[in-house]
């Protein structure tokens, strides 16, 4: 199994350490991965904000890129979704189009590796985030609107993680406002969704908020301190690969 | 009423001004989510019950045509007169001449968004009928001179003291009395009078249902029935979509319409009116304003199915945070969102973008609209007809390009993370709408790319 790691354009450039988290967690769980030099991003920005055609050019270094390979994974359920449902113009029930190759870290590890068991220790309270391209759009875990029976990918994963205390949260799946350029063009409703969503963490007395996604981490980090919190963001692979 | 030239973003930063408020707004709201919440988890069949629904929206809308005919025709052998209108200035028009037909100047009305979509109380004003909204929320927004925030809760921004303040203007309540109690029975004396008095009144429809020409109006408040019973011309209005099939229908509709709402098993008054009382007159007009136009736009079409539950409202969290009045249009958050721009496009253009597509509207829709993909796709459609502005179109192209250049895309990375590192000030300013309450993130010395050229691929 070859497995091509995509590293979404801003956790490439601003959090090394979670591409790194990821490339040696797939090593550790014995997988052949490698990661293709001549890669940007999904092209979701563009595409979310009306502009879908101005994403054409990443599409295509997408396909070029990743064409060779068994499966595709990468840290991020808000890129991973994009790419499954926006990649190309190929049939998505075609065994032909490659967004169908793409997964989402956790479930990667939960449903292709199916992860049983891991070595990760990480003694702390943390609460989870849950994003909601992952959870809605991928369905990464039971979603709060649903009457369905309750699951979280995520979830399973850090519950072998030695050592480790999730906390519980008033609302188990409210977004954080982050939302691509929402978060500048609806500058002020994102910050307070923000602010909102790390209360509830706050409340419950998370030292950690993680998440299978960055940018909602990221947005979430830049209120925590700016509120000079000691609360800190940790992507879900940095968890899973610690110790 | 106000008229307003601000977008949403720009209504929403004014209403977050008053962060208390907000949070006040915002947990109200999600009270009424948790109420829905732990309603529809009491029923195993849920989920069967919304594919039921949308289903059965898909023939009515898949077969409108035939549905409306047949509808039109049992309606009048039930002895309703049935009008159409084209447009929202045809609705009102009918109305009016109906009005003057009957020498009637003051008219009741139970609560229908149609006529809000259509601007009949202003309207009517300018002819000189005066139009008394009998929903007591609708009441409350008509005597602040203010259109409702939501379309079940009209009057949900509004805290109990203000009501006071407003009761006590109009309705001679004794001063700073907010006692819910007490203003409510303030309301429906002063309704009553309405109610007697008052020779035609005004509903909406929830449901019509086109195998029996019957139409079927809910509410909590009675108010509904106490206007159309003691008046001598009952007008219903309702938007074509608003039919279902058969009778046997109306009980999913009804099953999933106030679960969904407000978490009730059901509303407190679901009506049927079918035939019109000895001596009285009835009519429903049927209004197109936009409809069929939105019927052919494949990718927006099932946005008909609506039934103005208001669910995705409640669970939004942007509409949540922002007020409905943020939406400056009749129907507010998720679903007014993706019906506004088939009515004007330039208009509200903004509203499509009021989202972070989180997705738990769709999920809460009693009959599946695909409300966030529909959020996605109308962002394609307003940036295709140029109705974005021009600094966000040069942005999204030099992005573009950017992104579609692994050198050019290094580089800028390099200089964004030096300059974040070495002049922080170009980045950390009050144009940059990020930094304005959010660090920007901390730069690391390398990117993951540079970081794997050293370490796996010279090793």
């Amino acid at each position: 199994m070859r497995v091509g790691l995509f590293i979404p354009c801003y956790v490439d450039q601003f959090y090394p350490g979670v591409a790194i988290a990821t490339l040696q967690l797939l090593e550790k769980l014995g997988v052949d991965v490698v990661y293709p030099q001549n890669q940007t991003c999904c092209g979701q920005p563009m595409a979310n904000s009306g502009f879908q055609d101005l994403s054409k050019g990443c599409s295509d270094l997408f396909l070029k890129n990743f064409n060779e390979f068994d499966y595709i994974v990468s840290p991020s359920g808000s890129c991973v979704l994009y790419l499954r449902e926006h990649l190309s113009e190929t049939d998505h029930h075609s065994p032909d189009y490659l967004g169908n190759k793409v997964y989402e870290l956790t479930s990667f590890l939960t449903d292709v590796l199916k992860v049983e068991n891991l070595t990760a220790s990480f003694p702390h309270k943390v609460g989870m985030h849950i994003s909601c391209h992952g959870q809605r759009g991928l369905h990464l875990s039971s979603m709060s609107e649903l009457v369905a029976p309750g699951f979280s990918k995520p979830g399973s994963l850090l519950n072998m993680v030695k050592d480790i205390e999730m906390i519980e949260l008033n609302r188990v799946d409210e977004c954080c406002g982050f939302g691509g350029t929402f978060c500048v063009t609806e500058e002020a409703v994102s910050v307070k969704m923000g602010k909102d969503r790390i209360a509830d963490h706050l409340l419950h007395g998370a030292e950690y908020i993680t998440g299978a996604d960055m940018s909602c981490l990221m947005h979430l980090e830049g209120i925590l301190k700016r509120q000079g919190s000691k609360v800190k963001v940790i992507h879900i692979a940095e968890i899973l690969n610690a110790g | 009423m106000e008229v307003t030239t601000k977008d949403h973003a720009e209504l929403a930063e004014n209403f977050n001004r008053d962060e208390d408020r907000v949070d006040w707004h915002d947990e109200t709201l999600w009270w009424v989510r948790q109420k829905r919440d732990k309603m529809v988890h009491q029923l195993p069949e849920w989920e069967e019950l919304r594919e039921a629904a949308s289903a059965i929206k898909n023939n009515v809308l898949g077969n409108l045509h035939n549905y409306l005919q047949q509808f039109e025709a049992n309606a009048r052998a039930n002895g309703i007169t049935v009008h159409w209108a084209a447009d929202a200035e045809e609705h009102n028009q009918i109305i009016h001449r109906l009005l003057n037909e009957h020498k009637v100047t003051r008219m009741v009305k139970s609560k229908s968004m149609l006529t809000e979509e259509c601007g009949l109380n202003e309207y009517l004003h300018e002819q000189g009928i005066e139009v008394i909204d009998s929903d007591l929320g609708e009441r409350i927004v008509q005597l602040a001179k203010e259109p409702p925030s939501h379309i079940v809760l009209p009057c949900i921004h509004k805290k109990k003291e203000e009501i006071g303040e407003l009761f006590h203007q109009y309705l001679g309540t004794p001063l700073d009395v907010s006692d819910p109690q007490v203003l409510t029975e303030a309301a429906r004396g002063h309704l009553r009078e309405i109610f007697i008095t008052r020779k035609a009144a005004l509903t909406g429809v929830n449901f019509a249902i086109a195998e029996t020409g019957e139409f079927v109006v809910c509410t909590n408040e009675g108010n509904a029935d106490m206007g159309a019973h003691l008046a001598d011309i009952h007008i219903a209005s309702m938007g074509i979509e608003k039919l279902i099939p058969e009778k046997k229908h109306l009980g999913i509709f009804l099953r999933l319409l106030t679960r969904s709402a407000t978490g009730q098993p059901i509303t407190t008054y679901s009506s049927h009116f079918k035939t019109p009382r000895k001596g009285q007159q009835m009519h429903i007009v049927l209004v197109d304003n936009g409809r069929t136009v939105q019927l052919g736009r494949e990718d927006f079409r099932n946005s008909l199915k609506c039934i103005r539950c208001g669910a995705c409202m409640n669970t939004c969290p942007v509409y949540r945070r922002s007020g409905g009045h943020s939406y400056h249009n009749a129907v507010a958050g998720p679903i007014g969102s993706i019906l506004a721009p088939n009515l004007d496009m330039e208009k509200y253009k903004d509203l499509p973008f009021a989202s972070t597509l989180c997705g738990s509207c769709t999920n809460v829709c009693p009959v599946k609209i695909d409300i966030h993909d529909q959020l996605y796709k109308w962002r394609q459609v307003l940036v295709k007809k140029g109705l974005v502005p021009t600094g966000k179109t040069i942005g999204m192209k030099v992005m573009g390009a950017t992104l579609s250049s692994p050198t050019i895309y290094r580089l800028a990375g390099k200089i964004g993370r030096w300059t974040l590192k070495h002049a922080p000030f170009a980045v950390n300013n009050n144009f940059n709408p990020w930094y304005k309450q959010r660090d920007m993130p901390e730069p690391p010395e390398q990117s993951f790319s540079e970081w794997y050229k050293e370490n796996r691929i010279k090793k």
